[in-house]
């Protein structure tokens, strides 16, 4: 189980083969965020970062066999097409996989405390929280 | 009851500031009641933390609602809501 809260780029190939060493492991579900369009400086609160992404994590062992996973959140400023965060998933079969790894994301999403603030030719703003976001984590419930 | 309050994003930027040690009143025991207390220094406080504005407030560091409990050598926190991911 890996919860990382950093700067840094990160290898997806890597993770994954990082949590994929377990024979009763059958599938591996990941997604990856990136930077649209325009350069951003992401601000978190640490501490309560990593504490609330290991508590939607524990959510997801509860709901969803989850043999072992990765998520991995950067902060600081990103470029356009940069890696912003990746959550992966291994599982014994692809439906326990797929499923809590959109879960723990949707949950990132509105739970998991990251600023964006982008830079626009008209100067920096923060990113408003959209309500879809909200949405897409309340139909889990 | 001496607590440690924290600021981020739009809020901290607006409030010229990310951290500080209070000691509250006795009756200013929730988010809902030291949000208003600090509303009370008027200017910058009274705008950034406006009844109407879209606030998220944690107690040591889980999320909380407005009638979350405060006790003395928390960590409490406002901010924006969250935009990761």
């Amino acid at each position: 189980m890996k919860i990382s809260v950093q700067p840094e780029d990160f290898d997806v190939g890597l993770e994954i083969k990082n949590i994929s060493r377990n024979n009763s492991i059958g599938a591996v579900a990941s997604f990856v965020g990136l930077v649209r369009d325009v350069a951003m400086t992401l601000e978190h609160y640490p501490g309560m970062t990593e504490r609330a992404i290991a508590k939607i994590v524990d959510e997801a062992k509860s709901r969803w066999q989850v043999i072992d996973c990765a998520v991995i959140h950067r902060y600081g400023a990103l470029q356009p097409n940069d890696q912003i965060v990746m959550v992966a998933v291994a599982s014994g079969h692809r439906g326990d996989a797929f499923a809590a790894c959109e879960f723990i994301m949707d949950f990132l999403k509105t739970q998991a405390p990251f600023w964006k603030k982008e830079q626009t030719a008209e100067g920096a703003s923060w990113v408003e929280a959209k309500a879809a976001d909200d949405k897409a984590a309340e139909r889990w419930k | 009851m001496k607590v440690k309050v924290l600021y981020f994003a739009s809020i901290r930027e607006k409030l010229g500031r990310d951290a500080e040690e209070l000691d509250l009143p006795a009756d200013v025991a929730t988010i809902a009641a030291l949000r208003s207390h600090l509303r009370t220094r008027g200017g910058a406080w009274a705008d950034a933390l406006a009844e109407g504005r879209l606030l998220r407030a944690a107690v040591n560091q889980d999320m909380a609602q407005p009638a979350a409990a405060i006790k003395a050598g928390d960590e409490v926190a406002f901010f924006p809501p969250v935009t990761g991911g």
